[in-house]
């Protein structure tokens, strides 16, 4: 078994500003991908989502504000999971909630250090 | 007045294991074996006694009183043969403080739950262990709930008491920090000890509903404590008393299993299930973050028995949390049942089988439950492959049955 990032990417401005039902309804989306993974053992850690604000610190010591504002594909929030390819690991994704928002998700092999 | 013979196996099980701990609080659990000895014989004593002058008033305090009595003339025998040595007789006399008043007992028995549920020891070892000196149970009793031979338990019990002597484990005065250490392996083997009592099918119902009102008892001596009575405890306790409401409707005369939609919705305890609500709200009082297993685990024996409309959303939810936060292939095959009755079979069947649990019987169980409307023959197949793979018997009779049905339909 190997274990794989994924790294689930969308753009802020993009998503729907949606009542309660629909945010519900969105949760109940993301539930069922997660544990429909964790079903199958091959959940590695949950991971988490991420604060839509943040900081880039630069070589030149230079601290910004991150560059969520001009990218159009902010990172949203990552979880690790266990398959035995990368196509494995892929097409576990395939159904993943954020493909319906018009984000994606990148999937990456873990090289243990 | 009441015959002695009916009264004595119950109160040697309420009794038994509370003179040990008692004993063993007096003078350490390596003397255990003496401890035992003494209160066997306490209750030889009280059988003979009893039988001629009937029973006394109190019976807990008169065998508390002999008890107490055999355990002094037990180490003044002992300081007479061992005269020469003087630390014996110092230990001796510091120790011979023998309380059987109600918070000795409370404290003596959760000292003895700690000691016995040590992971030095498998699983099942553990749980042998607390069916023999927490819960006083004999040898072939315990051979009857494991469905196994009086001689394997029997090695099964030396082996554990001798690596709980090898391992030194003392019972000190319990401080809270060994406790919260010790604490997560002591439910884990009350939640073990339930299971054992609720899930068996083998079992007579009897024997079953022992095995869970121990787990139960042993489990509200926790919630006495202050340092154990977290809202883990609490929550272990409220599923072992929703689930435990059921346990008459759930199977029939014959012993054979009812499915949940078949059962008599009027055999359900209705005090447990309050009970249980009780205990659930206990264990949601402190703060949210520390949802554990057995919180989620409540939660779905809550819904059970309840009957919203919703409840199966809800039962998924809780599923969806458990299966995340601790994985099982009985969890994911229930969170797939769960799922049905939500979503529908046909939806479902390809989300149950990506579990791909071709070896399990439940796993084969459940695709022949999900496939019989839709795809009989797939259904056939599976239904065959759980029959193959189930040990049960009536297991085996009540899939047979299905696939008559499916091969004709009437």
């Amino acid at each position: 078994m190997k274990e794989f990032l994924l790294v689930f990417r969308a753009d802020y401005k993009s998503m729907p500003k949606t009542s309660p039902e629909q945010m519900q309804a969105n949760t109940q989306k993301w539930m069922n991908w997660i544990a429909g993974i964790a079903a199958q053992n091959k959940l590695a850690d949950r991971g988490n989502r991420l604060e839509s604000t943040g900081q880039v610190i630069k070589s030149d010591g230079i601290i910004s504000d991150g560059p969520y504002a001009e990218i159009k594909e902010s990172i949203m929030g990552y979880t690790l999971i266990n398959a035995e390819s990368i196509e494995e690991a892929a097409a576990l994704c395939k159904n993943c909630p954020i493909l319906l928002f018009g984000g994606n998700v990148e999937v990456r092999e873990i090289s243990k250090l | 007045m009441t015959n002695p013979n009916e009264i004595t196996p119950h109160l040697f099980r309420t009794e038994y294991s509370k003179i040990v701990a008692v004993l063993c609080r007096s003078f350490d659990i390596k003397n255990i074996e003496i401890a035992e000895d003494i209160a066997s014989e306490t209750f030889l004593k009280a059988s003979e006694y009893w039988a001629v002058n009937g029973l006394p008033d109190n019976p807990a305090a008169w065998l508390y009183t002999v008890a107490k009595n055999k355990a002094k003339d037990y180490f003044k025998h002992l300081s007479i043969i061992e005269k020469n040595k003087e630390e014996v007789r110092a230990t001796e006399k510091e120790q011979l403080t023998i309380d059987f008043d109600t918070k000795n007992i409370t404290d003596s028995q959760l000292e003895m739950i700690f000691a016995t549920c040590n992971p030095v020891n498998s699983r099942e070892t553990q749980i042998c262990l607390a069916l023999q000196i927490l819960c006083g149970f004999s040898v072939e009793e315990i051979a009857n709930a494991f469905l196994s031979k009086t001689e394997t338990i029997k090695k099964r019990l030396q082996r554990g008491r001798e690596t709980l002597r090898t391992h030194h484990f003392t019972i000190d005065f319990l401080r809270e920090q060994d406790i919260h250490q010790r604490l997560e392996t002591v439910l884990t083997t009350l939640y073990l000890l339930f299971n054992e009592g609720y899930f068996s099918r083998t079992n007579t119902l009897l024997i079953r509903k022992d095995l869970c009102l121990e787990a139960i008892r042993l489990t509200l001596i926790l919630t006495d404590h202050q340092f154990t009575n977290t809202p883990k405890t609490n929550a272990l306790l409220a599923l072992m008393c929703f689930q435990s409401s059921r346990l008459d409707a759930r199977t029939n005369d014959e012993g054979e299993p009812i499915l949940f939609d078949e059962q008599d919705i009027t055999l359900w305890n209705k005090a447990l299930i309050e009970k249980g609500n009780y205990y659930l709200i206990e264990a949601c009082k402190v703060d949210s973050s520390s949802v554990s297993k057995y919180h989620l685990e409540a939660g779905i024996a809550y819904w059970h028995t309840s009957s919203a409309k919703d409840k199966w959303q809800h039962i998924l939810n809780l599923y969806n949390q458990l299966v995340i936060i601790e994985y099982s292939p009985v969890t994911a095959l229930n969170r797939a049942f769960a799922f049905s009755k939500v979503y529908g079979n046909e939806i479902t069947v390809i989300e149950a089988e990506k579990l791909n649990l071709i070896n399990n019987e439940y796993y084969h169980g459940l695709l022949g439950y999900l496939y019989a409307e839709i795809q009989p023959d797939q259904a056939i197949y599976h239904f065959e492959e759980a029959i193959r793979l189930t040990k049960s018997k009536p297991e085996k009779e009540t899939l047979q049955k299905q696939v008559n049905l499916l091969k004709n339909p009437k």
